[in-house]
């Protein structure tokens, strides 16, 4: 068991036919810390955000979320070691416009029964976690039944926020999920999703091509300093 | 389970397509059990046409001909048959009863049956159902009566005492009407669902009567007219027939009398059994009922293939949600499996859809169908044969849900969590 929540050690990635993309020598995430990591488009976030989740798989290296080598696990154990320890906001579109609102949030419960109990053990029931982390979120309780698809961008990011924290998760991976956001709203959100994460006792991996927003993070990170693979010429 | 849950508020997103699809698969579930009720009750209505005969002896033609022409009204005789033949087998030992039958002339379409009171006696039908009078009596001695099916009252608005007019020959339109001998209906029988619902019957008597001044096979003119008064003076015992049922005292003897009678030297007979004979013809109209059915199974495969194509078209406007679905811990068989319910749910919405409009087009069509084709159409419960069609269906359906539940299971391993714009 080692102190970091999650840890990188001599990464390395290619998409098939392709150069390498990603070479990450070492790379940590202490519990209860937000980091905020620098990538433009086309830098591999995306994939580093793959491997971490174990979607993809590196050809070498090891990605270890707590103390556990994803390689190591089936596919099946993957997927479920996943939710039971990550929450992901996206750029846009995290919903299923057909749902409510209350029912977006609480989906990862359906998949995860670790995140289910603790939401039930924390608010005595996983619709009541919903509708206090919504709160706290800033979204009116009129809005909970509400189907997703009405509500503005904003109000949609914050309901992936919390759907992301619900059951509190030990990750939380967001990836650039303000950039759909005005630059005023894109300060207040990262405050919520700030003050939850540490209320919930979750990391942050906050990937973003906008600098002007690392100095609200614990640490800042750029992914062109990461990564040791030669990078691509036209960029 | 939640994936019901989830498929379910997908397809109510889709709602306009799902419902156009499990509406396909309603018509064609509707059409599959449509067609197999009428083809089960229609064989069956067919069986019982006639029952506790035991020979019907004509002509010698084809057993389906001679079926035909005496218990369906269908077609005619090639020849008739002397009065000494009937009166030779009526009288023998082994049978029991015997009703003759002639044939050839017409109402507005409707067959005349010329017989004898041994008719209203011995013909049964159905499960060995005698004829039931609904209203008055049989024709007795008088031989200018008639007793009218039930069809026939109905379809022509006949009551008790009218009078009417028979014409020769069974075109729909005869240019010879028997104008001169008006009948009187005496009774009106009641509904059996077999041809006998179509058949107007009179005396032979009366069939002789009409016919008495004719010469070549033209009414005689003039002073050679015989009248209805001096017709029943006369002696109308009739010289031929166009057929005969046998009852047999014992069933045994069916066979032997059989032979004996497609061996009489008399003149050339033939006799058949009426269950082979309507197997025979049930066969012949098998393949048009077969063909029937394998068409109505196709259209149901079609209704089907348009819920595969509905499915798989909406996949890849899809792709987001199974993704979002995959960011929230979904695996990709839950995908696989939310397909699969999905398709499985518009084929059960579809097949009960269907059963409930059968129900309807049942209830409404119901009395027609009896009234003009004579075919009875309960409002029963699916038969074990019916649930096992639809329980066929519903496999289909579940069958074809895993075409598209392989592309999304492809699909959402090769997209992972992003999300593509």
């Amino acid at each position: 068991m080692t102190a970091s929540l999650l840890e990188l050690h001599q990464l390395g990635f290619a998409w098939p036919g392709q150069a390498e993309l990603l070479d990450i020598p070492s790379f940590t995430l202490a519990p209860n810390q937000s980091l905020f990591l620098k990538g433009p488009s086309g830098s591999g976030k995306t994939t580093l955000l793959g491997l971490i989740g174990g979607v993809q798989k590196a050809q070498r290296g090891t990605v270890q979320l707590l103390g556990t080598d994803l390689a190591a696990l089936s596919a099946g154990a993957r997927d479920r070691f996943r939710v039971d320890h990550t929450g992901y906001i996206f750029q846009q579109f995290n919903l299923l416009p057909f749902l409510s609102v209350a029912e977006n949030v609480g989906l990862p419960c359906h998949f995860s029964w670790t995140r289910a109990e603790r939401a039930r053990q924390r608010h005595g029931s996983v619709a009541q976690a919903a509708a206090s982390l919504l709160q706290h979120l800033g979204l009116p309780k009129s809005l909970l039944e509400r189907r997703a698809e009405a509500l503005s961008i904003g109000q949609q990011q914050r309901v992936a926020a919390a759907r992301a924290l619900i059951g509190q998760p030990e990750l939380v991976i967001a990836d650039e999920p303000t950039s759909a956001l005005d630059a005023d709203s894109r300060e207040a959100f990262l405050q919520l999703l700030f003050a939850e994460c540490r209320e919930a006792g979750s990391s942050l991996l906050f990937v973003s091509h906008d600098q002007s927003l690392a100095p609200l993070f614990d640490r800042s990170l750029s992914l062109a300093d990461l990564n040791h693979a030669a990078r691509a010429p036209e960029l | 389970m939640y994936l019901l849950r989830l498929a379910l508020a997908s397809l109510n997103n889709r709602r306009f397509t799902a419902l156009l699809t499990v509406f396909a698969i309603a018509l064609s579930v509707c059409l599959l059990l449509a067609v197999e009720r009428v083809r089960t009750e229609a064989r069956a209505s067919f069986a019982s046409t006639i029952s506790g005969t035991d020979l019907i002896v004509g002509t010698r033609s084809g057993s389906v001909n001679l079926l035909l022409y005496s218990v369906f009204r269908i077609g005619n005789a090639t020849n008739n048959i002397r009065w000494e033949s009937f009166e030779h087998f009526a009288e023998h030992p082994r049978v029991s009863w015997a009703i003759p039958i002639s044939l050839g002339d017409s109402h507005r379409g409707y067959r005349v049956m010329g017989t004898s009171s041994a008719y209203f006696d011995h013909y049964r039908y159905g499960r060995k159902q005698p004829l039931q009078l609904a209203q008055g009596r049989p024709f007795a001695e008088d031989p200018f009566e008639v007793v009218l099916g039930a069809e026939v009252a109905e379809a022509l608005k006949y009551t008790l005492d009218d009078q009417l007019v028979l014409a020769h020959g069974v075109a729909t339109v005869s240019l010879v009407k028997h104008d001169d001998k008006p009948f009187r209906v005496v009774g009106i029988l009641k509904r059996t669902g077999t041809p006998v619902d179509r058949t107007l019957h009179i005396n032979l008597a009366g069939m002789e009567a009409l016919h008495i001044d004719w010469q070549n096979g033209m009414p005689a003119r003039g002073a050679a007219r015989i009248d209805a008064e001096q017709a029943r003076q006369l002696d109308l015992q009739p010289k031929q027939i166009t057929a005969f049922m046998l009852g047999l005292n014992s069933k045994i003897a069916t066979f032997t009398l059989q032979r004996e009678i497609n061996g009489y030297r008399g003149e050339p007979l033939l006799a058949i059994l009426p269950g082979v004979a309507l197997q025979e013809l049930w066969s012949l109209m098998g393949t048009a009922e077969q063909a029937l059915f394998v068409v109505s199974l196709f259209v149901v495969l079609t209704g089907l293939i348009g819920m595969l194509t509905a499915i798989l078209t909406s996949l890849n406007e899809r792709r987001r949600e199974m993704a979002i679905l995959r960011s929230v811990g979904a695996r990709p068989w839950h995908i696989a499996g939310l397909l699969v319910v999905e398709a499985f749910s518009l084929a059960l919405a579809g097949a009960l859809f269907g059963l409930l409009l059968l129900y309807v087009a049942i209830a409404v069509a119901q009395g027609p169908l009896q009234s003009h084709y004579g075919l009875y159409l309960p409002l029963a419960l699916p038969s074990a044969y019916e649930w096992s069609l639809l329980a066929g269906i519903l496999l289909a359906g579940l069958l074809m849900g895993c075409v598209p539940a392989w592309r999304a299971y492809r699909q959402s391993l090769a997209d992972g969590l992003s999300i593509r714009l």
